[in-house]
């Protein structure tokens, strides 16, 4: 492939970063989402007397999947075609949009109508469709939008959150000749009557699949506005898109990951529409397609399934993490260049697209731990960002320079000798420069090493003393004492011993 | 009891008053302290930016210092959780250093959490007066798994009012390396973290990583320089906070 669908903008982070940040009404807008969603995430959670254990239940059921994924893989597909559908089996992203192009062939159709889903993003269909002749409405009110601006998605599942209500209307007049407000209402209802035509005129409905059901061959479909519904009811044929890791083997585990995945995504208890979708319309029933194709996508995912990644596959693409992410909150998704952004894109990216362009990306991350905290399937996010920065370096990415500085700290800081040379009475350096201002303050940033930090905040002096130093002179000070003449130290001991003879007598 | 006490880098550079502060409360409960000659830093700023092979001599030497001792306590939540828990993934397999880590593992203590759960005291005598919040940082709050001490010992500082910041577990951008690597993104988030704090109207943020801490004031001090500090807020590591009131 000549260009990657998964990286939509590969300028350097930096500058990627400050477009984000020049863009004030997309910088508040995510960070009003983020304090919503969470909010209401954690008022769910706790609201559960079971919510931390059906994480663990959620992220040991998709951890036996990914142990077991040849079976549950032939399971679900056995189950599919049983219910009519067939199903494809797509190594690559261009062996999937190949698929999907040949089932337009076979139909004869040159459009569909299609609801959100991530993993055609990621293998671009749209695009390829659009090349050979068919166009895709995208019919989600978010992808909608995006699709009209040419915009790309901020957020996984609340894509168009760098819209406001007035550059939607804006945009739906320039591009649609929409008459009316900015009310929600209105807008929703010019589109709801302009979609309207396309879905009864459709031949093809394309829409993603949040979970395959092993034991049924069910395609289930979680969405906040029933567009999703319509694609995949009116359409003769089906076109089912899913990442082959996908799976859950039962109903019931299909409860457990939904009952988390709704909260953790958007921060309500359900959603407006569910279905579970299972093979095609039988002899006599009135609604659904006639043709159900099933495309299950690898692109990858074996590698990650065999490599040190392999927690990754559990993620059921939730947004949870980016909701809670720190970085996030000011880069925005934008910031991170990649369909898949926060720390789950982090993550992601590099591993479907190697780390030759994505080798800055896992340094959009503090490692501060707060996505592990949301993830409903205890994917170790931050664990495996770190990773990355691990095997950048092993690779010898960041580049000679920065290796040589960390190894020279290295030395410093693991020998006591070299750091008192560095650090002790006769550094003189950063005191030099603080001058009568008696810290590093702004006039410093233009010293390469000390511009990171004093571009923006003041950095303190070395101390005259060291701690060690005065330590080494200190007298220590008296305890406080007890009537019986004991600190609290001596108190604890002496629990400790007491507990110790009473544990071993028992 | 004897104790080997473990300073973290920063404070031994940049801030020997918290450690000093932290060694006269520690010393006050009765404990004998000890600082290991050749400790120097735990590795982390290494470790974290991906250079494990780099961070191994630190790592070596940190164990070489505390090994021989029982009890191990450290004035930095995220020190503790790195030679608590990381130090085994990158040597845990090592025959010499492995058993040596998986010892030290079991007796290191964050400087609060001593206080609390092994000494089992919350309150040690200190005054403050004044409202005060707590930036709780993310290593240490959320690995570690450290959340209630530093409050139960705020609450029991004469004076003291706690006032609890909006997002108080949020990364304030600080992350090691981050803050230099990324100078863009983490200016963002320390900003946001010292406008929540001050929007409590707090007159000491206090904290139990420096590291953190030296973020947040860096800010600040900024802030104070370009005329943008809406009032001033005194920068405290927890220890100095449990240290007041004592001097007279």
């Amino acid at each position: 492939m000549t260009t990657s669908h998964v990286i939509y903008d590969d300028a350097p982070l930096r500058d990627r970063v400050k477009n984000a940040l020049a863009d004030d009404f997309k910088h508040n807008a995510i960070k009003t989402a983020q304090d919503t969603i969470v909010g209401n995430r954690n008022k769910c959670a706790a609201a559960d007397p079971l919510w931390e254990d059906l994480r663990w239940e959620a992220a040991y059921i998709r951890n036996h999947v990914l142990e077991n994924l040849d079976y549950y893989i032939r399971e679900f597909a056995t189950n599919a075609q049983a219910a009519g559908a067939q199903v494809h089996f797509a190594p690559t992203a261009e062996d999937a949009v190949e698929c999907a192009l040949d089932i337009f062939e076979e139909v004869k159709a040159t459009s569909c109508v299609k609801s959100k889903s991530m993993v055609t993003e990621e293998i671009g269909l749209n695009e390829y469709l659009e090349e050979h002749g068919v166009h895709a409405i995208e019919t989600d009110c978010a992808e909608n939008i995006l699709q009209t601006a040419g915009s790309k998605p901020s957020h996984i599942v609340v894509p168009a959150l760098h819209f406001n209500r007035d550059s939607i209307r804006d945009l739906y007049r320039e591009k649609k000749g929409y008459a009316g407000s900015n009310s929600p209402e209105e807008i929703t209802k010019f589109l709801r009557s302009n979609l309207r035509e396309e879905f009864l005129a459709a031949k093809v409905g394309v829409t993603g699949c949040n979970f395959g059901v092993a034991e049924t061959g069910s395609c289930t479909l979680v969405t906040n506005e029933g567009n999703a519904r319509m694609a995949v009811t009116v359409p003769e044929t089906q076109i089912v898109v899913m990442g082959a890791e996908r799976i859950v083997p039962d109903l019931r585990s299909l409860d457990t990951l939904v009952t988390l995945l709704v909260p953790s995504a958007v921060g309500s208890k359900i959603t407006s529409s569910f279905q579970v979708n299972t093979g095609a319309a039988k002899d006599g029933e009135a609604d659904g397609p006639k043709n159900v194709h099933i495309i299950m996508v690898n692109n990858g995912r074996s590698d990650i399934l065999a490599g040190e990644f392999r927690d990754m596959l559990r993620c059921i693409r939730c947004g949870a993490c980016m909701n809670n992410c720190p970085v996030y909150r000011h880069i925005t998704g934008h910031g991170y260049g990649s369909i898949y952004p926060g720390p789950m894109g982090v993550v992601l990216t590099p591993l479907l697209e190697g780390y030759e362009n994505t080798d800055k990306l896992p340094y959009a991350c503090s490692l501060c731990g707060a996505c592990d905290d949301m993830c409903p399937v205890r994917v170790p996010l931050h664990e495996l960002i770190h990773q990355h920065k691990i095997n950048l370096v092993e690779e010898n990415h960041p580049g000679v320079p920065e290796r040589a500085a960390f190894d020279m700290a290295g030395k410093v800081l693991g020998n006591r000798r070299l750091y008192d040379l560095a650090t002790g009475s006769g550094a003189l350096g950063l005191k030099i420069l603080g001058g009568s201002y008696g810290a590093l303050g702004a006039s410093t940033a233009w010293i390469p090493v000390l511009r990171g930090w004093t571009s923006s905040r003041d950095m303190d002096l070395l101390a005259d003393v060291r701690f060690r130093d005065w330590f080494r002179k200190h007298d220590a000070v008296a305890p406080e004492l007890d009537e019986q003449g004991r600190s609290v130290a001596d108190r604890a001991e002496e629990a400790r011993k007491a507990s110790q003879e009473g544990g071993a007598r028992a | 009891m004897k104790i080997a006490f473990f300073p973290q880098c920063m404070i031994d550079m940049f801030y020997p008053e918290v450690g000093e502060a932290a060694v006269r409360v520690l010393e006050r409960l009765g404990c004998e302290l000890i600082v290991p000659k050749n400790q120097v830093c735990c590795g982390q700023p290494l470790m974290n930016a991906g250079y494990v092979e780099e961070a191994l001599p630190a790592i070596r030497s940190i164990v070489d210092a505390y090994a021989p001792y029982d009890v191990v306590v450290t004035p930095s939540g995220s020190c503790a959780y790195a030679i608590k828990c990381d130090y085994e993934k990158y040597l845990g397999a090592d025959p010499e250093y492995g058993p040596k880590i998986k010892e030290l593992a079991g007796k290191i203590y964050e400087f609060t959490e001593f206080i609390v759960d092994y000494l089992g005291v919350t309150n040690v005598g200190a005054k403050l007066d004044g409202k005060v919040t707590l930036h709780k940082s993310c290593h240490m709050t959320r690995l570690l798994g450290v959340k209630e001490p530093p409050l139960q010992l705020l609450e029991n500082v004469e004076g003291l009012e706690y006032v609890e910041m909006e997002a108080a577990d949020r990364c304030c951008g600080f992350g090691g390396v981050f803050s230099v690597k990324e100078p863009e993104i983490s200016e963002q988030m320390v900003r946001e973290k010292a406008e929540l704090a001050l929007a409590t109207g707090a007159d000491y943020l206090v904290g139990c990583d420096q590291a953190c801490l030296m973020n947040i004031k860096g800010c600040l001090d900024r802030m104070e320089a370009e005329g943008v500090l809406p009032h001033p807020m005194k920068v405290m590591h927890i220890a100095e906070v449990l240290d007041s009131g004592k001097e007279a």
